[in-house]
């Protein structure tokens, strides 16, 4: 007998999600995810000045605050065949690594951990064993007995005002939480801790783009110009901040987010076998170049595809090819001109939305037909999954020695074996060991960027094509780059000066579109199959699946019973709508 | 900060006000006890539950929006985030951050809607769709204006964070796919604070919020309700650059020589002398810059129509409020006492004069929606 339970909202998600999955034998054995917002950012763009682009597009998602303006002016600049200076490389490349940190960081303690944390064990915590814990664990400074004693009291003082705010409601006391109380409470302490940090690192974005969220960025290079002898410009105290910035990050990430990871990770290691896709592809556009945008083979992050959960080979991916990366509107509410099976390359992608689903209010999508506001990706006909888990398997696959020692460090230190990385565990592990990775190359980088002024280069930016009248008449490219949920890519048509096609195809997409022509499955779908179910009115298990990909749209999840009698709604919060 | 200026009674408070003894009060403690089917041992924290002050409930709708109004809300200095959920308000509902999901979460919303009915804060962020009747944002399998109209329907006032709950934002921009519109285009009888940009700056969102928490009261807004203190001065009023402005000392290009001085960004496009914001003055992420200190232009993203008055690259020579013969092209260097003159003028504008640049912005988003069509 087959349960069906719907989840919407999804919370703790940027935008609106929605999954309805079937449950048989306490697992899910279907599942249908649906995106149930829509803006038509790809059409407002149209017409418009190329240069400006990225600030429309860049409202595609506040929580991913630069990603798709990194995208679009990289699509502009590919176009107008534009090459940047190294100094706005190396700033690009530290505004992305400040902001994936910053993300993965928020992700963990906020967005994900409710989902294995029980905040309401705090109140069984003993404050002393807390701090013999995290003692044996890290060397960061706040873990006295006296410290936890106080978050102790400060969450009692909490619960028993009978508000329980954003905590109402919540998973508590459910089965599948295994968490002594111990680490609940050091979990809870650090959820504080790393909401006043992630507005510390975010400065970066503010010194080099103006605020955060939604710094400002440029066609050609970065606008905040070098100038070591005036105020006007980026200077020395100005510099000394992003260092300092960027060592506290540092510190951060290896004192408090990784110990508390591997720490947390150790009681659901059964989730190594949970949560896996069953394609097992996995794609990364690669990013953050060593050398420049151009020569992919610099890129920390590397560039790649992975077939069949075949750990021996990386395949090369191009996104210019139309045979490659195509998109399909056979289950989304969208029409293509060419009919609802065609697979369309985004240089001749549309956007035509026309809604079919259910009239409002309704309590079921008829998932038979169209369901969802998210276009369907394929690569070579084939569904991928995108983020920190295929980054961190294609740099570990290629055997780059950095990936290889932090990944065999993980896999020792939990004692589980490299298949556990192809699960729900695996991807929020990825996540953590990624954002160690960038902690170092954030120091790197800036390193570099010293040394470039040292050698008396302060240009920032290109501004040679910035004249419109210097343009071709007809001209088009692509900009892409990863994206702290994975790999992300804008195609942009220009003529006469303006904006002809714009499409956008964001690391949601990859992960949550509906299924393709073939029935295939994406990501998510295909990753919550086999999910354990213990409670379908409280199917917190659902939610580990779905936010270890960490989803950037408004997004819901329905289980219903064997009747098609909705049971449960899931909202999960969050989203990358476009 | 506390709420001690809140006037509230617990229940407790206001049970012992009636008449009602201490042992009636545990006899109602113990039966409401029963009733939310609780165990027995439960009944001394609904007790001190009840006995404690309430902080101020919180509804945080979420709609056509990126969510970057909740991230820059989590940035705040001061109050820091955690000091205001755990001590200030009870933030009762919102996608963003809460544990719960799906019906739990939407029963956790029900529950405190009702209970402090005519008593919580509605926060809105993002627009809400109506074009073929408000398909494209459906939670939970209901759509935005429903869910708008049922929460604002016991609210005590509402503030709408960010330009799209404001204004309608950027997917009201031309040509509007989904017909967007901001939450006062829906709901007529409540009080609505106005919180523009994209997003605000995080301390102007909590200070709103710390504001009716500490006198009790909604700060003083302007003609358009926005609030006074944080949206009564243009950014060009306040910008550091300004000097330079006044002087005729203009960057030209980006990464140009003016440009790593710090002149005055207006010939990039800079929206900054038509814009209402408090950049200037308080700056972003606890005081660090603002676009134009980074060497970016403005681009007025607390402006209604913002996304229509571009190219933003290019300036505009007819600003409004500065006068035609007042662009900076026509002032130059030669010209310095002219521009001084119209610093006196526009410091000094009334919201009368606001409303005829409000004015002039539409008519100018109009202008560029045509050019956009062509």
């Amino acid at each position: 007998m087959a349960n069906r339970i719907v989840i919407d909202p999804i919370t703790r998600i940027e935008g609106h999600l929605r999954v309805e999955a079937e449950i048989k034998d306490g697992k899910v054995v279907n599942a249908y995810c649906s995106s149930t917002m829509v803006r038509g950012m790809e059409k407002i763009v149209e017409g418009r000045d190329p240069r400006d682009v990225w600030a429309f597009v860049q409202r595609t998602c506040g929580v991913c605050t630069t990603v798709h303006a990194i995208a679009s002016i990289r699509s502009v600049e590919d176009a107008l065949g534009i090459v940047i200076p190294p100094n706005a490389e190396l700033a690009r490349n530290i505004v992305t690594i400040s902001h994936a940190m910053q993300d993965h960081v928020v992700h963990f303690y906020h967005l994900h951990a409710l989902d294995w944390v029980d905040i309401t064990q705090v109140l069984n915590a003993d404050p002393n064993a807390t701090s013999t814990l995290a003692q044996s664990i890290s060397k960061w400074p706040k873990s006295s007995p006296g410290y936890f004693s106080d978050v102790k009291k400060r969450i009692k003082k909490f619960v028993d005002s009978g508000q329980l705010g954003i905590f109402a409601k919540g998973y508590w006391g459910h089965k599948a939480m295994k968490l002594p109380a111990e680490v609940n409470l050091l979990a809870v302490a650090h959820y504080l801790e790393a909401l006043e940090w992630q507005k510390e690192i975010v400065k970066v974005h503010t010194i080099l783009g103006g605020k955060n969220p939604h710094p400002h960025f440029l066609v050609g290079g970065m606008a905040s110009a070098l100038n070591l002898s005036d105020a006007g410009g980026l200077n020395i105290e100005k510099l000394a901040h992003i260092s300092k910035l960027l060592k506290e990050a540092h510190t951060f990430v290896n004192e408090v987010y990784i110990p508390d990871l591997l720490a947390i990770a150790s009681f659901y290691k059964d989730w190594g076998a949970i949560g896996g896709n069953k394609f097992n592809n996995y794609l990364s556009y690669g990013d953050l170049p060593t050398g420049n945008y151009g020569n992919t083979d610099s890129y920390k992050w590397p560039q790649g595809v992975i077939l069949n959960g075949d750990l021996t080979k990386v395949h090369p991916v191009d996104l210019e090819n139309t045979s490659e990366i195509q998109e399909f509107v056979n289950k989304s509410w969208y029409d293509y001109t060419a009919g609802d099976d065609a697979g369309l390359h985004p240089y001749d992608g549309e956007t035509n939305i026309n809604y079919t689903g259910p009239k409002p209010p309704y309590t079921h999508l008829d998932v038979d037909k169209k369901y969802s506001f998210v276009k369907t990706p394929r690569w070579q006909g084939k569904p991928m999954e995108v983020g920190p888990l295929s980054r961190m398997l294609i740099g570990y696959v290629k055997g780059i020695p950095e990936y290889k020692e932090i990944v065999d460090y993980a896999l020792k230190t939990l004692d589980v074996p490299v298949s556990a990385l192809l699960s729900t565990l695996g991807r929020t592990a990825a996540r953590g060991l990624e954002t160690k990775l960038l902690a170092d190359w954030g120091l790197e980088f800036f390193d570099q960027l010293l040394a470039n002024i040292k050698a008396g280069d302060t240009r920032m930016a290109n501004t040679e094509k910035w004249d419109p009248t210097t343009w071709p008449d007809e001209a088009k490219g692509v900009g892409y780059m990863e994206a702290p949920r994975g790999g992300l890519a804008h195609w942009i048509k220009i003529k006469d000066r303006k904006t002809e096609n714009y499409q956008m195809v964001v690391p949601t997409t990859w992960n949550a579109g509906p299924r393709d022509p073939k029935g295939q499955m994406s990501a998510y779908e295909s990753a919550l199959i086999g999910t354990p179910i213990a409670d379908p009115e409280n199917p917190v298990e659902i939610l580990r699946t779905v936010h270890s990909f960490d989803p950037c749209l408004a997004c819901a999840v329905h289980l219903y019973d064997e009747h098609g009698k909705n049971i449960s709604q899931v909202q999960i919060g969050g989203s990358c709508s476009i | 900060m506390n709420n001690k200026s809140k006037k509230e009674d617990t229940y407790y408070e206001s049970i012992i006000k009636k008449g009602y003894s201490r042992r009636d009060f545990m006899k109602f403690a113990t039966a409401i006890t029963a009733f939310m089917g609780y165990e027995s041992t439960m009944v001394s924290q609904v007790v001190k539950a009840l006995e404690t002050k309430r902080r101020i409930p919180v509804i945080w709708e979420h709609f056509q929006e990126c969510t970057g109004c909740s991230e820059s809300f989590i940035r705040s200095d001061h109050p820091l985030l955690a000091d205001l959920i755990l001590d200030n308000i009870s933030l009762d509902y919102t996608d963003t951050l809460m544990a719960a999901s799906g019906h739990n979460a939407e029963e956790a919303k029900q529950e405190s809607m009702k209970e402090n009915h005519g008593k919580y804060i509605l926060v809105v962020e993002g627009a809400i769709p109506t074009k073929d009747d408000g398909v494209y944002c459906t939670i939970a399998g209901r759509t935005a204006v429903d869910i708008l109209k049922e929460s604002a329907e016991g609210a005590a006032a509402i503030l709408t964070f960010g330009s799209c709950s404001a204004w309608g934002g950027v997917q009201a921009a031309h040509p509007n796919p989904t017909g967007s519109v901001p939450v006062d285009a829906i709901i007529k009888n409540r009080p609505i604070v106005k919180i523009p940009g994209c997003p605000p700056i995080a301390e102007v969102m909590t200070g709103v919020v710390v504001h009716y928490a500490t006198f009790g009261t909604l700060p003083e807004l302007d003609s358009m309700g926005r609030p006074k203190q944080f949206y009564g001065k243009r950014v060009h009023d306040s910008c550091y650059r300004r000097p330079n402005f006044d002087a005729g000392l203009y960057a030209e290009s980006f990464d140009s020589e003016e440009a790593k001085k710090g002149y005055c960004l207006y010939k990039l496009g800079c929206r900054g002398p038509v814009t209402y914001n408090a950049c200037g003055t308080m700056e972003w992420n606890n005081g660090v810059s603002f676009p134009i200190k980074s060497g970016y232009p403005c681009i007025g993203c607390s402006e209604d129509n913002f996304w229509d008055n571009g190219p933003f690259s290019e300036r505009l020579t007819n600003l409004p409020g500065m006068g035609i013969e007042a662009t900076a092209d026509k002032i130059g260097k030669i010209v310095l006492g002219a521009t001084a003159a119209g610093v006196a003028g526009h410091a000094i504008l009334t919201n009368l004069a606001k409303k005829k640049e409000m004015k002039a912005a539409h008519r100018m988003a109009d202008e560029n929606k045509k050019r956009i069509k062509e």
